[in-house]
């Protein structure tokens, strides 16, 4: 029991963190295509994003193979349910790791443009369906004993499209605001505007997307039931709030921090939501995956605890480091002067 | 073709290509962290140009080998749901704890390693890719660790309708895992100093940057002569380990089909499947077989058809692979042998065939790795988990062929595409040597056109 609810837990935090850290990589690479206005300025902002996007890439790996680990049968069948999606992810993710590799090295005869579209690709799509996806299992997969009866069509319903759309502006308000600290000049004043034009459609598709949770899915039974509960959706809009409040007064590291919160916050809602679920099945709850009956045995959750306790804050320790070596803003200069591998 | 074809065939498409970058960043992240040390310790430049250089083709290198890894984790659930289901709670650990202890420490330090020629002291910085290097070898010890669990499954029950584990520290001390492990390493190894050897020979045979080219040179063949001789000793405690739990692969890989004790090796020998015996044996030597599958002379080697029909892997490709592989190990000592030899000596260019050869030779241990891997996973056959579950009982049941058929289909593509390009920048970024600007040495990674 304890184990299981440590392991749910873990498995949304490892999510939540996923999403607030490639969330700004994922935006700034939906961006670079829009903000720069010449090639230099278009490495700045790959530059921004060079020194940390496989870190943060690798928290999407580990959300994975927590998943296997804690909830192997939740594993399975997400993962061969979402079949088609997933590949469309890991194309999209696998163009866009190169890219950022690659473009550098490959410029002549339109490469670059081809490099820059792949980039683009590589983020937008991943933004989308990871949207897609947590909306549809926020309402549920049509799954019973037969097994699983949705296709790709059947997961663009207008609750999981709702949920890809605020995935996707959610992610360009964060990299529009990581760029606004991580540049200067210009082309953060640019990143400032895109952020400040973003943020009244962010807020209509969110609330649209905290309306619609109530009819399209269950998640709001778990707040009823606990309403203290209430306290992180409120603070996910609240947090959202301030990163307006702090853009307007130009304090960007605080709008971006608020930012990190928002994200957090939106994927702790559905998460609060979904216990002890992890995925509801939306044709009969006795079907729906849980962490009770797709867990693994709790010898194996001790170990993976244990594990767990030991590296995860060791990770958390190097990884504050680096972001701290590369603080401040990359500039033209930067990139023209002291030319790194992007 | 079915689902179970299908997803075998992409697994066998995705893991040989992940595999093929893998094993060269495993041996150059070593060989760029000694150069860069060597240059911290005494100060010469050179070191720090062989770092930069090696490092640029190391970079190309990884960037492949991190996409391609991500598959490979997804697919366990996409394509094999069955197996996931049934193992999951003794095989998940292994790939949980490869991310959270390898992976960041790998990508992170990486990061540093790449951008961090002005922001971090030069210790820090030969630091960062040493943790880099340590951290891919940590990665290879996981994954092989539960690969190895596949082999040879140890500390589980089957209780709930799966497999369940008990005994966490039975998976850790394997030794089919560890050797697996050890085995891979340095078969890893060899393909990277091969590499460094064969691109510092064709400059050698351009008269480009002599000095720079002989060091690297002499640094690779020492590293690939001690690879080398590993590979072989440790390869054949594998196959002891092989032959004690899967006798039905050993039996494959040498091609004998009766039950035997005092067992011969013959040279050359090839499978008559139908037939169910060889077409010819040749240069017989008494007693080697069983001296190699136990290290006795009277061991019992048991014959292919003593496995009922459907438990006995695919001969043939199991046979070939396990033979070429065992040549090219032999070939590698003697090529290694030599290049230790004349680098030492100083006579590397006095020899341009052999420097010609050496630079023809960077594929052989590419080609090796491939075919080691097809003799320990078609060998396993018809077995997902050797003795537990079957592969065609792995496979996720809520699949189409079409969907895996398509899937197939794109990942042909694309890893054809990228994989061209990726070939296409490293021969470019070796055919041009080290920078010789001098600024690029106070601001590292020159411009790149
Ligand atoms: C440079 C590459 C290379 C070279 C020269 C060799 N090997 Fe190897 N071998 C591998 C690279 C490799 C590998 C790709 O790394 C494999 C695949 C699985 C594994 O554990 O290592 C492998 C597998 C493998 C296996 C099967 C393991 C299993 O079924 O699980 C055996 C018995 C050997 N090797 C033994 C040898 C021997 C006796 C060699 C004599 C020199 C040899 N290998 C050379
Ligand atoms: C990286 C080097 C590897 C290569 C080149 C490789 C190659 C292959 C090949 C050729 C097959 C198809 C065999 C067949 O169906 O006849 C296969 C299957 C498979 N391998 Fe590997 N393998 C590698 C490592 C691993 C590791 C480390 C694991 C587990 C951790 C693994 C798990 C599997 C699974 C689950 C299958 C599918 C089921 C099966 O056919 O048995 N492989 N691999
Ligand atoms: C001998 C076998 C293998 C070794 C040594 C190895 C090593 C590596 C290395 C060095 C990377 C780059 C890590 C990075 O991102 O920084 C990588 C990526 C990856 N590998 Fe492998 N690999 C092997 C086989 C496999 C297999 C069979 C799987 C499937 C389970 C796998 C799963 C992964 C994953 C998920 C990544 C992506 C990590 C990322 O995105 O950063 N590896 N692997």
């Amino acid at each position: 029991m304890l184990f299981q609810i440590t392991w749910f837990v873990l498995w949304g935090v490892l999510w939540a963190v996923y999403f607030m850290l490639d969330g700004f990589v994922l935006g700034v690479g939906i961006l670079e295509n829009f903000l720069g206005r010449n090639d230099a300025e278009k490495r700045v902002m790959i530059n921004t994003i060079g020194p940390v996007w496989d870190g943060n890439e690798v928290w999407l790996v580990t959300a994975g193979g927590a998943t296997f680990a804690a909830f192997p049968t939740t594993y399975a069948l997400m993962f061969s349910y979402l079949y088609t999606p997933l590949l469309l992810l890991l194309f999209a993710l696998i163009i866009r790791g190169v890219s950022f590799e690659f473009r550098g090295k490959m410029q002549g005869g339109g490469w670059k443009k081809m490099w820059d579209a792949a980039i683009l690709v590589g983020s937008l799509v991943p933004a989308l369906l990871f949207g897609v996806a947590f909306g549809n299992i926020f309402s549920g997969l049509p799954m019973d004993a037969a097994g699983y009866h949705g296709s790709l069509l059947y997961l663009l319903n207008p609750y999981g499209v709702l949920t890809g759309v605020l995935f996707v502006l959610l992610f360009v308000e964060h990299g529009a605001l990581y760029l606004s600290v991580k540049t200067a000049g210009e082309l953060k004043l640019r990143a400032i505007g895109v952020a400040k034009g973003i943020w009244p459609a962010l807020l209509t598709v969110a609330a649209l997307f905290l309306a619609m949770t109530g009819f399209a899915t269950n998640l709001y039974g778990n707040f009823f039931a606990v309403p203290a509960l209430f306290a992180v959706p409120l603070a996910a809009v609240a947090a959202l709030a301030c990163t307006r409040l702090f853009t307007a007064r130009g304090r960007m590291l605080k709008a971006f921090a608020a930012s990190c919160f928002t994200i957090v916050l939106v994927v702790g809602t559905g998460v609060a939501g979904l216990f002890p679920n992890l995925i509801p099945s939306s044709l009969d709850p006795a079907y729906s995956l849980t962490i009770y009956n797709s867990s693994s045995s709790e010898y194996t959750l001790k170990i993976m605890t244990a594990v767990a306790l030991i590296f995860v804050p060791v990770v958390i320790a190097y990884k504050i480091w680096v972001y701290r070596v590369f603080r401040g803003p990359v500039t033209i200069e930067d990139v023209e002067t002291d030319e790194h591998a992007y | 073709m079915d689902v179970l074809t299908l997803s075998r065939l992409q697994f066998a498409v995705t893991s040989m290509f992940h595999f093929i970058f893998v094993p060269l960043t495993l041996g150059l992240s070593i060989l760029v962290a000694w150069m860069e040390t060597r240059y911290v310790r005494t100060g010469n430049v050179t070191y720090l140009r062989m770092a930069k250089f090696w490092g640029k083709l190391f970079l190309i290198n990884f960037a492949l080998g991190v996409v391609t890894g991500i598959t490979l984790e997804f697919q366990f659930g996409m394509n094999w749901a069955e197996y996931s289901r049934y193992v999951g709670d003794i095989f998940g650990a292994p790939l949980a704890i490869e991310a959270t202890v390898a992976f960041f420490l790998e990508s992170v330090f990486i990061g540093v390693w790449i951008f961090g020629w002005n922001k971090v002291s030069k210790r820090l910085h030969a630091l960062s890719i040493w943790l880099v290097a340590v951290a891919t070898n940590l990665s290879a010890l996981w994954i092989l660790l539960a690969n190895g669990w596949m082999q040879h499954p140890v500390g589980y029950v089957l209780r709930n309708g799966r497999a369940e584990m008990v005994d966490f520290m039975a998976l850790v001390t394997n030794p089919y895992g560890l050797l697996k492990f050890t085995h891979t390493l340095v078969a890893g190894y060899s393909v990277a100093a091969f590499f460094v050897m064969g691109i510092s020979a064709w400059h050698l045979l351009k008269k480009n940057e002599p000095e720079f080219f002989r060091i690297s040179f002499k640094i690779a063949a020492k590293f690939g002569l001690a690879a080398a001789l590993l590979v072989l000793m440790i390869g054949d405690f594998h196959a002891v380990e092989v032959a004690r739990t899967q006798p039905a692969k050993f039996a494959a890989m040498e091609s004998v089909w009766e039950t035997k004790k005092n067992a011969a090796f013959n040279i050359f020998v090839f499978p008559d499947v139908k037939k169910e015996c060889n077409l010819y044996e040749e240069f017989c030597i008494p007693n080697m077989l069983s001296y190699l599958a136990f290290h006795t002379a009277d061991g019992e080697i048991k014959g292919l058809k003593s496995f009922p029909q459907d438990e006995r892997p695919p001969v043939t490709p199991v046979f070939l692979s396990f033979r070429l592989m065992v040549g090219f190990g032999m070939l590698f000592i003697l090529l290694s042998i030599l290049a230790v030899v004349f680098s030492r000596r100083g006579t590397l260019e006095a020899h341009p065939l052999f420097l010609k050869i050496m630079l023809y030779s960077i594929p052989l241990p590419y080609i090796a790795n491939q075919l080691g891997w097809i003799v320990a996973e078609v060998g396993r056959q018809p077995w997902i988990v050797y003795g537990v579950l079957k592969t065609s009982d792995a496979v996720s049941r809520s699949i189409s062929t079409v969907q895996v058929a398509g899937s197939l289909a794109g990942f042909t593509l694309l890893y054809g595409v990228l994989g061209a390009l990726d070939v296409y920048l490293l021969a470019r970024f070796a055919r041009r040597g080290p920078d010789e600007d001098l600024t690029s040495l106070v601001q590292p990674f020159g411009k790149e056109a």
